[in-house]
């Protein structure tokens, strides 16, 4: 791969995913490298993350790079009113690479037009989340072995959540099956049916929630049922807590069952399940740094080749 | 009976015909005619068997690629183009939607950078024959009828 930005998940290659999933390993094996040394990385946060952005900074540091950069707009000159072009410029005049988190949808693929050095998308309002997409990525093949041929069963909240939607996208390169289920109201958009339908990816929907529906899973990827997502309260009321996971839903489940959660989670996972060997959402996380080792330094040209 | 030509006929040129009478202005701007210092005739409501009335525009000593003039398929389907060389139509198609959009329309997603930043906007389209179009920024697709020019 050619170092460049990483703005959208749905762009890249099988061979791309494959490659930086590659490079994880090698980070997960020795996260600690003399990789960036002189090199400044910018990680602008106008809208904050603290978790996405420790785990960027942890990445750098743990590379022996430099972090500049702010984690909220109102400490910045776009609080007066700067535009993002004019950031973006002033920034890139200073770091090798930016790291960015926008509330606007497309502010990093716009940035990566515009900027003289490589984008890393952060988080662009509703729209995508690539470097997550990466980690759930790592952590599926590194749980199972392998991406292929797996049966992914999403719960909670399909309609708004963009990490589902770049999963979908993601995995279309290796023939999963997967089960939506959800609420009505935050069911999985058409949009995304449509595009199973084209890339051949099969999928079940089901309504309800239980051991049965999940007895099949080598994935359970849990989400936030949010309550503002609700027009009718009644129905967020009724079904609040019909979508969560309890341990004892968990009798049934294949061995090599393991469940993720992009996080922050509010209660949609019982604590029961933490302690069954297969809650896999704290080590999941930690999959983030080794993911975005390798996003950073594919992006500053650094090949898997440098890494052995 | 001789037929009676609504306007003078070009010598060399373009004319741009069957545009719907309530979108001929748009076309107007979107080919910037304004700028131009060639002849240009501009009608409207002239009859029509196919639309009951329509717009038309010739242009003497003007010929468009088709980057120019196909973004005028964005406002309308079924206007036909015809290019005139010494009075004989050379060239006669109906105008379909480019492959790219750029800085035409606006995107409908309030939350598109492109409709919070001084910046052009830019979309893919998916389906010429329904319109479909999709943002490059913000990655949402909608159908013109959703969107408004810029």
């Amino acid at each position: 791969m050619e170092n460049e930005s990483f703005v959208t998940i749905a762009e890249h290659s099988k061979e791309d995913l494959l490659y930086l999933l590659e490079m994880a390993q090698h980070f997960e094996k020795q996260p600690n490298r003399n990789l960036l040394t002189n090199k400044v990385v910018a990680t602008l946060f106008f809208e904050p993350s603290t978790r996405t952005r420790l785990s960027f900074e942890t990445a750098v540091n743990r590379l022996g790079g430099r972090v500049i950069g702010f984690c909220d707009a109102s400490s910045s000159s776009t609080s007066k009113g700067e535009s993002l072009k004019d950031t973006i410029m002033m920034v890139s005049n200073y770091a090798d690479l930016i790291v960015m988190r926008h509330h606007l949808e497309g502010a990093a693929r716009y940035a990566s037009e515009i900027s003289p050095v490589p984008i890393i998308n952060a988080g662009d309002g509703a729209n995508q989340h690539p470097s997550q997409t990466m980690l759930d990525l790592y952590s599926i093949q590194k749980t199972q072995g392998t991406l292929e041929n797996l049966n992914i069963h999403l719960v909670g909240d399909l309609k708004y959540g963009r990490t589902v939607h770049s999963l979908l996208q993601a995995m279309r390169h290796f023939n999963p099956t997967f089960h939506f289920i959800a609420p009505k109201e935050l069911a999985m958009p058409d949009e995304y049916k449509e595009y199973c339908l084209k890339h051949h990816i099969q999928y079940v929907e089901h309504a309800e929630f239980n051991e049965d529906t999940i007895a099949s899973a080598d994935i359970i990827y849990m989400t936030r049922v949010q309550r503002e997502r609700f027009t009718d309260l009644m129905e967020y009321e009724r079904v609040k807590h019909v979508y969560i996971l309890r341990n004892k839903m968990l009798e049934k489940s294949k061995p090599n069952l393991r469940i993720l959660h992009p996080l922050p989670r509010v209660g949609e996972i019982d604590i029961d399940v933490d302690d069954n060997e297969k809650a896999y959402y704290f080590q999941q996380a930690r999959n983030g740094l080794f993911a975005r080792q390798a996003i950073i330094c594919n992006a500053l040209g650094i090949t898997l080749s440098d890494l052995k | 009976m001789k037929k009676e030509l609504q306007v003078a006929a070009v010598k060399d040129g373009t004319v741009i015909d069957h545009i719907p009478t309530e979108k001929l202005f748009d076309v107007v701007n979107l080919l910037e005619l304004a700028n131009l210092r060639d002849e240009i005739t501009i009608g409207n409501n002239f009859a029509s068997k196919r639309m009951g009335s329509k717009g038309i525009i010739k242009i003497t000593g003007k010929f468009f690629n088709p980057e120019e003039i196909n973004r005028i398929a964005v406002v309308a389907q079924g206007i036909v183009l015809n290019v005139i060389h010494d009075y004989e139509v050379c060239e006669k198609r109906t105008i379909t939607l480019p492959d790219e959009l750029k800085n035409i329309v606006r995107c409908a997603n309030p939350k598109c950078i492109s409709n919070n930043e001084p910046m052009q906007s830019h979309f893919h389209v998916v389906d010429k024959k329904t319109g479909l179009i999709r943002c490059l920024y913000c990655e949402k697709t909608m159908t013109l009828s959703q969107v408004k020019l810029k």
